[in-house]
């Protein structure tokens, strides 16, 4: 055996294995994932080793996806989306019922959360009908596009899952407004939305319609509904410009803050590390938006385009809506802030999604036009 | 179909994607703006309300003030004890918790009772106690068992502890838990804050009176707390200071004979010092134990102690109004000769009795006293005497005259709920009666008043007043129990009632005149048995109030049902020259004065003159009559 035969072999493996990564993608989900341990290590340190699990099984999920080609995606579009949707009918028939809602699917192995599947298989669906529609999309496509996402959204609304239902429509729409949607047809969209809000209201279920009242004002129900969001921008507020430091918060550590370690962890971070962290966060996810759309730009083909675009912008979703949540400019919705908050499903989908962003950065345009 | 240009195409995804990234950037820049509102403009008020949050002050109760006797002898005290205390709006199925403590802790069907009567009276998020003064043993246990029992604890009290039991009950009173009323007093003494951890509050005697000495200046806790309310950590810390000590005029070893003298009669027994009006005993009997209501009484001990015929809850001494038979003649004599109606050696025939419209009013000695002066009308205890004077002062010359010796009004003794008693006269019963026919006062009235019986009832405490006025010749004190309180911080005395009331103008030869009669009411009258061989002079007065009256019959108090028997009375002083001690006491249905009461008055006065101390209760003495002893 040679002595000098292993470490050359060591290192052509490990380029092989990282490879299909892009480097700069995976530098800043790097530093968000260490922020989150970071965060977890204070709000929940119990749950810090399941957490580094559930990132090492999305870590693995990631790699795998960055060297599947965007054609073989694409392939996958409709067996994905229909499968999705078989199940979310499974489970408004069969489904368990924990806290109010219908969610999961019990496989007798395994429970599953199908609407969270959805996530990307929309956008996947999406993306491959525009691409199949090569020539300039009409009305009668858009029309199309629109009954295919709202099915899903609809049940998922249904279970209810307001949050994962957002979720889901604004990756749906994303792809429909990449694909050249006329903002004629956008503007008059958001015209009529406000102009339905009432009828909206009259469907939206009990809790919803408490959630939006008590974002308008929480101070109304401060040991009821009101709790949760009291208790968040308190310890964002108090948290001032540089915070309390690492594990200081007084809010966090003394549990005034609830579900701190899932939906909330926002608030324990920015109670912890203030402004400036907030500022930190903020700029780390425009650096990982940023660099999402950059790839969709050099994307090869029309459906990579939009897949990239879609995936990067539920990113974004993700984000504002959890960080708007939390400092109490937005009704609490379940959405956790990606890559931070616990919980191994949302990790797993997020990886994905940066898996996909990778794997269609690995097959761009290689000629600048 | 239109023509496809991919360059076109692409161009317009890329200025989709900068109008996507756009609003990103906006969206990102809206949620700065909110983090800057919240960190920085509004950074103060958040950190005040996290503050608020995470700081509470958990008030620390002071130790109660202790009482002690004029000697130093502790009466109440506190002792540190563990409790077991349910929150009963966190204990879900309160029947369940109970039953399954029982299982650990012994829990006995009183603890029951009580715990369901703090309950009505309590608030559902209060901790109560089910049981108090657990054994290490018992603590132990539940701690191992606790995980089953949410809203169940074991806390560490002080409580109140009454050493001599039901010894003095009536003069220390009790303390039990704080109730709506006892809330409007300490807020009407702006006193909430100081109160905020304090669970009992004073009831009666003086633990009510001095509440506000006694209880102390709380302290706090500044502590660290979580979302569920518990303490996490100590912040800061000041300590309470202990209630002020109250040191009483009483002397604890006199009012312990004084009871025992009693045996198991009825009654109330009050002592005064003549020169400054302190108190050195006060009984009233039966009593009760005070310990009972500390941690709360179970209802059937209340009823049994509120039902019962024997009435141990009343203090009699303050709220037993009696008429004051024959004791009144001392104080009538000396209305007579201030308002001169009498001189001492004038003499008066008593045939038996007063003929007076129509209506015979019988002395006590069948055929009279014979020829009778002042000093004899005292000694024998002549009725015909005071008959005639009676009718001759009139009743608003009486009424009057011995409302100056505090007679029918509060002598103000620091004990709240004293009773006036009444002290008849024209404008009493106009005041007290509703038809014209009844309003009118007729001269008739006034000739039992003469001897203390008819509409006149005082307290024990009223005569024990007046009697240690005329000891103190005419200097009157308001009777008090507390002889100073001490200032825990400062060790300051604050002394109470060191100044007299009142000073009647009466003459020295007057109360002479009284005084001797009195010395010889001990020496050769009606309380001549029970003073025989007394090494001290002391001046007395029987006395036996009608409780029932038959007319024309013949007393016969052996065939008599005992509670139709008289009271027995008796006042004095001692020694007669310079008096020390003043007394009266009554003996519900004891009979003649010279029977029940004198031989007590003969125990007090023995031990608090000589230092003897008796071996058994006061006998009484069936020989002894009312009247003349020959």
């Amino acid at each position: 055996m040679n002595p000098g035969f292993g470490l050359p072999t060591l290192r052509g493996w490990w380029q092989k294995l990282v490879a299909p990564l892009d480097g700069p993608l995976m530098a800043i989900t790097g530093l968000l994932v260490l922020l989150a341990f970071g965060v977890m290590a204070s709000a929940s340190p119990e749950r810090l080793n399941a957490q580094l699990i559930n990132v090492a099984v999305a870590l693995v999920i990631m790699r795998v996806l960055a060297q599947v080609p965007p054609q073989r995606l694409m392939h996958l579009a409709v067996p994905i989306y229909l499968l999705g949707i078989l199940l979310l009918v499974g489970v408004a028939l069969f489904g368990d019922i924990s806290k109010g809602a219908r969610r999961w699917l019990n496989l007798g192995f395994m429970r599953i959360q199908p609407s969270e599947l959805m996530k990307i298989a929309m956008p996947l669906l999406l993306a491959w009908f525009f691409q199949k529609r090569e020539a300039m999309p009409r009305m009668t496509d858009y029309a199309i596009a629109a009954v295919m996402l709202l099915v899903p959204v609809g049940l998922i609304a249904r279970q209810p899952d307001l949050g994962t239902a957002i979720l889901v429509l604004a990756a749906g729409f994303y792809v429909i407004f990449f694909a050249g949607l006329s903002w004629k047809i956008i503007i008059g969209m958001v015209v009529a939305g406000v102009a339905a809000a009432p009828l909206a209201w009259n469907l939206l279920h009990d809790y919803q319609r408490h959630r939006i009242l008590t974002l308008l004002d929480p101070e109304k129900d401060p040991l009821g509904k009101g709790f949760h969001i009291i208790q968040s921008t308190i310890a964002i507020g108090s948290g001032g410009i540089f915070g309390k430091g690492w594990r200081s918060g007084t809010q966090a550590q003394l549990e005034f803050i609830p579900e701190r370690h899932t939906d909330f962890i926002f608030a324990v971070y920015s109670e912890e590390f203030g402004l400036f962290g907030n500022l930190i966060l903020l700029v780390l996810y425009a650096l990982l938006i940023g660099r999402g759309l950059l790839i969709a730009a050099n994307a090869a083909t029309l459906f990579s385009r939009l897949l990239a675009g879609a995936v990067t912008m539920i990113f974004f979703t993700y984000a504002f809506v959890n960080m708007g949540m939390v400092s109490g400019i937005l009704p609490v919705v379940g959405v956790p802030l990606p890559l931070v908050s616990y919980g191994g499903t949302a990790l797993v989908t997020l990886f994905l999604g940066i898996g996909i962003l990778m794997s269609i950065h690995g097959n761009r345009m290689l000629v600048q036009k | 179909m239109e023509f496809k240009n991919p360059q076109e195409e692409l161009e317009r995804f890329r200025s989709r994607l900068a109008f996507a990234g756009g609003f990103v950037l906006f969206c990102f820049a809206l949620l700065f703006i909110r983090f800057v509102w919240l960190q920085i403009v509004q950074h103060d008020y958040y950190q005040t309300r996290a503050e608020d949050n995470r700081i509470s002050l958990v008030p620390i109760v002071p130790n109660r003030g202790l009482i002690v006797d004029r000697k130093g002898e502790v009466l109440a005290r506190n002792y540190s004890a563990y409790t077991l205390e349910i929150t009963p709006s966190r204990a879900g199925n309160l029947e369940k918790t109970i039953d399954g403590l029982g299982e650990i802790i012994e829990i006995e069907a009183k603890d029951r009772r009580r715990f369901k009567k703090l309950m009505d009276e309590s608030k559902s998020f209060e901790t109560l106690p089910i049981r108090t003064r657990l054994t290490d043993e018992e603590v132990a246990r539940f701690i191992a068992h606790r995980y089953r029992f949410p809203g169940v604890e074991i806390k560490a009290r002080l409580f109140r502890q009454y050493p001599g039991g039901a010894f003095a009950s009536h003069i220390l009173g009790y303390i039990g838990r704080i109730t709506d009323a006892d809330l409007e007093k300490i807020e009407a003494r702006e006193q909430d804050a100081n109160y905020r951890g304090t669970e009992h509050f004073g009831k009666t005697g003086l633990e009510q009176r001095y509440e506000f000495d006694l209880h102390g200046i709380s302290g706090h806790e500044q502590v660290e707390v979580d979302a569920g309310g518990r303490a996490v950590r100590t912040l800061s810390r000041s300590a309470p200071v202990a209630g002020n000590q109250l040191t009483l005029t009483v002397d604890a070893e006199l009012q312990r004979i004084a009871e025992l003298a009693f045996g198991d009669r009825r009654g109330a027994l009050v002592a005064i010092e003549p020169a400054t009006g302190g108190i050195l005993a006060m009984v009233s009997v039966p009593n009760y134990d005070p310990n009972l209501f500390v941690d709360g009484i179970d209802t059937q001990s209340w009823r049994e102690l509120n039902e019962s015929a024997q009435k141990p809850m009343v203090n009699r001494a303050l709220n037993g109004a009696y008429p004051p038979g024959s004791t009144f003649k001392p104080f009538m004599a000396l209305a007579a000769l201030t308002l001169g109606k009498r001189r001492p050696e004038q003499a008066i025939a008593d045939p038996g009795g007063f003929n007076f419209g129509g209506h015979f009013f019988r002395d006590d000695k069948k055929g009279g006293h014979g020829m009778v002066d002042m000093y004899k009308s005292i000694v024998v205890s002549c009725d015909t005497y005071y008959y005639v004077l009676a009718n001759e002062m009139g009743i608003d010359n009486i009424a009057s005259f011995m409302g100056q010796l505090g007679l029918g009004s509060r002598t103000g003794i620091d004990i709240e709920g004293e009773s006036k008693g009444v002290l008849p006269s024209q404008q009493w019963k106009r005041e007290r009666f509703k038809k014209p026919e009844q309003q009118k006062w007729y001269a008739g009235e006034t000739i039992s008043i003469g001897i203390g019986q008819g509409y006149n009832a005082y307290t024990p405490i009223q005569l024990a007043q007046a009697t240690a006025t005329i000891a103190n010749k005419g200097v009157m004190f308001r009777p008090h129990l507390v002889k100073y309180v001490t200032d825990t911080r400062s060790g300051e005395k604050r002394m109470i009632e060191p100044e007299p009331m009142r000073r009647l103008d009466l003459k020295p030869e007057h109360l002479e005149v009284i005084k001797n009669a009195m010395v010889g009411v001990n020496k050769e009258g009606t309380g001549a048995r029970a003073f025989a061989g007394a090494e001290y002079v002391s001046a007395g007065k029987t006395g036996t109030a009608q409780v029932f009256s038959y007319k024309g019959a013949e007393h016969k108090t052996e065939t008599m049902q005992a509670h139709l028997r008289d009271h027995a009375l008796f006042i004095a002083f001692a020694p007669a020259d310079e008096p020390k001690i003043a007394l009266a006491i009554l003996v519900e249905n004891g009979g003649f004065g010279a029977q029940a009461a004198a031989p007590i008055a003969r125990l007090v006065l023995d031990y608090y003159l000589l230092g003897k101390k008796p071996k058994a209760p006061a006998r009484a003495d069936e020989d002894a009559v009312e009247g003349d002893p020959e």
